[in-house]
């Protein structure tokens, strides 16, 4: 299958992106923020970095891109989606996804491992892991901070939307350790049709076991049975 | 164009030219300078584009090598690390900027060494940054702190280049002159090094990047005269840096190296337009025309002299052939990057600058670069050395228990965790992070190789203010040392000289005692020096800081395999001491802590012992031998005890006698003083053997001193602590308001 990676001015986790797709065995193609087209990718990563220097707000100006126009598109259709950290500002900003990501509490940037507990296995991006899982992936970001209206949260849990949440290491409530004090302790949600998702924590950066952790790939490697299952019924693009 | 008719001693003060100088300025050009000129001629004479001072002295360190590939004199150097690929790199200093505005003094010191390492075409792949502030006790340096790793953070973070390593001291010295130096490290094909010398008369020369503003200007003469009260008046000499506009250039730039189209490349660092125009055509040995009218501006009204002394970040200079213009231009057209054709390369030898058809300078190159009138201080050995060289650190008891003693030790702002600070910074992006800031040299993965480079920032001035040239001996030493408890070997050095006002005796026979050290300890252990950068002039109201040279070293490791870990792997494998026995504690932490004072014999160093040591642990690592190997540094052996337990989560206890012996003064000195040539080693019991056998053909000693595992830090009759209190006394150092007791 093939990976489609944006690539924005500014834009900087698309090389580490490329190389965990190439380390799950598939191919990817970047994708130009002016161009529309989206190369027959079969899902497309909007990956982590500054684009446009975080002008305005974070993923603001982004969404405005032409690229972004195809992507609307393209998720509309039940394409899969996947923002990774500026991604997931992104995909906020473009009303992709609910709430918005703020200033961490500390104020400070952070990047550590973090541990995420799936918290539904019922998504094209979290199908291989077991609910309840802890992953252990790396954070690298200075406004990761979760933040939605009440009514919004209590929606996303009651409809199963949120994929994971900051735990400890032994699965229980992360309290202070949070690496940015998300509301509820939020990493990841999806769309209420599941195929957008976003996160904040950086599963390429969990893709040997050299870096220190391979968890990340359970996504990866989520999504590419997702598109294998569903390439069974699709009709020839 | 009009030359000055009278100078002013003012004017001569702005530029940093003393009348000796401008007098013979006048003498070579066979006419008064005019305006434009004599803001060039000071900034191409300051110390940090003319290394006036610095410069006979640097001439003396050993610059090549098998794998030098580029050595002094281009924008970064550069070493071979096997298959086919170069490691560029050098490490710079932003000291001065740093201590008036610490934001944007260290984001912009960030930016322009990654400029000037994907200004020879290589892909940034590290950086790394050595600190130095005065004590943590006082909020006062806190707050610089926090705005100097903001600012390394923003920077390198948004850039996306990862921050894997570096060191941070708090000493009294810094108190108004904190030391903010970077390095950056990249990797490119041989074969596409691009470098900076122009050629061809008749290539067209293209100004890339940021527009020009009034920022920094003056800013290299500024980092060539003291600190003082008025000094925070100079803010508008520091610039502004532009991280995301950093990204676009980078990317551009690394995606031309190796494209035939590009004739030359140089950045605008230090002195902008001036430096790099004259630079760029010297070393080509052409000359270059320019029209400034051509330049675009970010402000009205600016004169030609502002605009040739803006240090507007985010600039470079391109040379190609007419006929490649337009599709070059459009390649940063393609990332909303502006250009424009300023110029054109000549065969005149001459920096000739217009401003709309107007001449306003007209120099000849060699005044600029060769001319540069060297300055030859006089010497001399600091009065009341000998006193604090003459005293006995062992004559003081220690205070405290020695239990207590490590725990002050790992809780010191100078040696306990560095989490709080690495943590801002993504160390990460780009997935080649195999060893990560906390252990002693990083380690990132070569793609495509199989092999690693191993990377480190070093340098005590404890020792130094003791006795510079030992000091810097001890930094090059240091630094080997790290990169040899990864497994790796030691391929190539950048220094960064940080010191105070060379015109005082003291402070030149300090300078070049340091280079003498240095050069020692480089041919001792057979790395060349390929880059580096000097500052002088950090003082404040006449009073200098400690003599602090930072040696940032790249050592190659040629299969990641065989690499080594510094915590303690497992449980029940035999601790090792690698090297001698000493108790050195003069210019250590812990007399400092203990006694606050820095006085007594400095750490001996016998270079010959340090290569033998270097040499049997790099033997025993790629023997596979070596289950965790640690340099041993300040706090000595103690703190390295508790920092391979705490790496490594386990415990250990150490059953020798050897630390139960003689007076607490002694037993201070065998464990927490910082005798050189030594590393902490653990080995599995059926490999004690072969160690030894390795360490005997290095004529170095070997003694085993306990065994790893358990919850408990022990030395037998000297102290016993749980692991979590260690751990906690570690952590919480660079956190305020959180003893550890």
């Amino acid at each position: 299958m093939r990976f489609g990676i944006a690539v924005f001015p500014g834009t900087w986790s698309d090389r580490d992106c490329a190389r965990a797709v190439e380390v799950a065995g598939h191919e990817s193609v970047h994708l130009w923020h002016r161009d529309r087209d989206l190369g027959g990718s079969d899902c497309v990563i909007l990956p982590g970095g500054f684009s446009y220097g975080d002008h305005l707000r974070t993923g603001a100006v982004a969404r405005f891109a032409p690229l972004m126009e195809s992507v609307q598109e393209f998720a509309a259709g039940g394409g899969l989606v996947l923002g990774i950290c500026n991604g997931f500002q992104i995909l906020c900003e473009a009303h992709l996804l609910p709430g918005a990501l703020t200033r961490n509490v500390s104020l400070e940037f952070r990047c550590e491992t973090a541990w995420l507990r799936v918290e539904t296995a019922a998504t094209p991006f979290t199908s291989a892991c077991e609910p309840g899982q802890v992953l252990a992936v790396p954070v690298s970001h200075g406004e990761g901070r979760y933040v939605a209206e009440p009514s919004t949260l209590d929606r996303l849990e009651a409809d199963g939307r949120v994929a994971f949440r900051y735990v400890s290491p032994d699965g229980s409530p992360v309290g202070d350790a949070s690496p940015n004090g998300s509301m509820r302790d939020i990493a990841g949600i999806v769309n209420e049709a599941r195929n957008v998702l976003g996160m904040m924590p950086h599963p390429e950066r969990a893709a040997e076991p050299l870096l220190g952790s391979t968890d990340g790939m359970r996504i990866f490697q989520s999504v590419v049975n997702a598109v294998a299952a569903d390439s069974v019924f699709a009709v020839p693009r | 164009m009009s030359a000055l008719a009278q100078v002013s001693d003012a004017q001569l003060a702005e530029v940093a030219l003393t009348r000796g100088e401008y007098e013979l300025a006048s003498r070579l050009l066979g006419r008064a300078p005019a305006e434009v000129e004599l803001g060039v001629i000071g900034a191409m004479w300051s110390e940090h584009c003319g290394y006036k001072t610095s410069k006979p002295l640097l001439a003396r360190l050993p610059t090549s090598g098998a794998r030098v590939l580029q050595g002094p004199g281009e924008n970064a150097g550069a070493v071979d690390i096997g298959g086919g690929l170069a490691c560029v790199f050098k490490i710079e200093s932003h000291n001065h900027p740093s201590a008036i505005e610490p934001y944007q003094g260290a984001a912009t010191g960030v930016g322009g060494i990654l400029r000037d390492v994907f200004t020879m075409g290589a892909r940034p792949v590290a950086l790394l940054d050595s600190l130095r502030f005065g004590p943590f006790e006082d909020p006062a340096q806190r707050h610089l702190l926090d705005g100097v790793v903001a600012g390394i953070g923003g920077y390198g973070n948004c850039i996306g280049v990862p921050t894997v390593g570096g060191e941070l001291y708090f000493d009294d010295s810094y108190r108004h002159n904190c030391l903010v130096n970077a390095m950056c490290v990249g990797i490119i094909e041989q074969s596409k090094l691009t470098l900076a010398a122009a050629a061809g008369p008749g290539n067209l020369v293209l100004l890339v990047g940021a527009d020009t503003g009034r920022d920094g200007i003056h800013g290299a003469t500024f980092a060539s005269v003291e600190l003082n009260d008025a000094s925070s008046e100079r803010r508008p000499a520091v610039q502004v840096g532009n991280p995301f506009l950093e990204k676009c250039l980078m990317e551009v730039c690394v995606t031309l190296a190796g494209d035939p189209r590009i004739v030359a490349m140089q950045d605008l660092g230090a002195a902008g337009l001036t430096s790099s125009s004259a630079e760029l055509a010297h070393r080509g040995g052409c000359g270059i025309e320019m029209d400034i009218a051509r330049v675009s501006r970010r402000e009205r009204g600016m004169t030609p002299y502002e605009v040739m002394l803006s240090e507007s970040q985010e600039r470079m200079l391109l040379v190609v052939r007419p006929e490649d213009a337009s599709s070059v231009q459009a390649e940063f057209d393609r990332w909303d990057l502006h250009s424009d054709v300023i110029g054109t390369v000549t065969g005149t030898g001459r920096l000739v600058v217009a401003d709309a058809g107007e001449v306003v300078c007209d120099l000849p190159l060699d005044l600029l670069i060769d001319d540069v009138p060297l300055r030859h201080p006089v010497a001399r050995r600091p009065d009341g050395l000998d006193e604090q060289l003459a005293v006995d650190p062992l004559a003081l008891a220690p205070p405290w228990s020695m239990g207590e003693t490590l725990l002050r030790l790992l809780n010191s702002p100078n040696i306990g965790s560095r989490r709080p600070i690495f943590r801002r910074y993504d160390h990460q992006v780009g997935d080649d992070t195999v060893v990560r800031p906390g252990g002693d040299a990083a380690l990132l993965r070569v793609r495509g190789t199989g092999g690693a480079i191993a990377l480190t920032t070093d340098g005590n001035g404890r020792y130094a203010a003791l006795d510079p040239r030992r000091g810097a001996a001890i930094a090059v030493c240091e630094a080997a040392r790290n990169v040899v408890a990864v497994g790796a070997t030691p391929v190539g050095v950048t220094n960064c000289l940080n010191f105070g006002n060379p015109e005082k005796a003291e402070v030149f026979w300090e300078l070049s005692e340091a280079v003498e050290g240095m050069r020692e300890a480089c041919l001792a252990l057979g790395v060349p020096v390929v880059s580096g950068n000097v500052s002088l002039y950090n003082d404040t109201e006449g009073v200098s800081i400690a003599p602090t040279t930072v040696i940032g070293m790249v050592g190659h490791l040629e299969e990641l395999e065989r690499r080594c870990g510094a915590g303690f792997a497992r449980d029940g494998d035999a601790v090792l001491l690698v090297g001698p026995v000493g108790m050195d504690l003069g210019g250590s932490e812990y007399q400092r802590l203990a006694h606050g004072v820095n006085a007594g014999p400095r750490p001996t160093l016998d270079l010959d012992l340090e290569a033998r040591v270097q040499a049997a642990v790099r033997a025993m690592i790629d023997a596979g031998l070596l289950a965790s190997c640690h340099d041993l540094a300040e706090g000595g052996l103690g703190v390295a005890l508790a920092e391979s337990c705490i790496l490594g989560g386990r415990g250990a206890e150490l059953t020798t006698g050897l630390f139960a012996l003689g007076a607490p003064t002694v037993r201070a000195g065998l464990l927490f003083g910082e005798s050189q040539s030594r590393f902490l080693t653990s080995a599995a019991a059926q490999d004690v053997a072969a160690v030894r056998a390795i360490a005997q053909s290095h004529q170095v000693e070997v003694r085993e001193l306990g065994t790893t595992g358990g919850d408990r830090v022990a030395i037998a009759g000297v102290l016993d602590l749980e692991l979590a209190e260690v751990l906690r006394a570690h952590a919480q150092a660079l956190m305020p308001g959180q003893g550890w007791g």
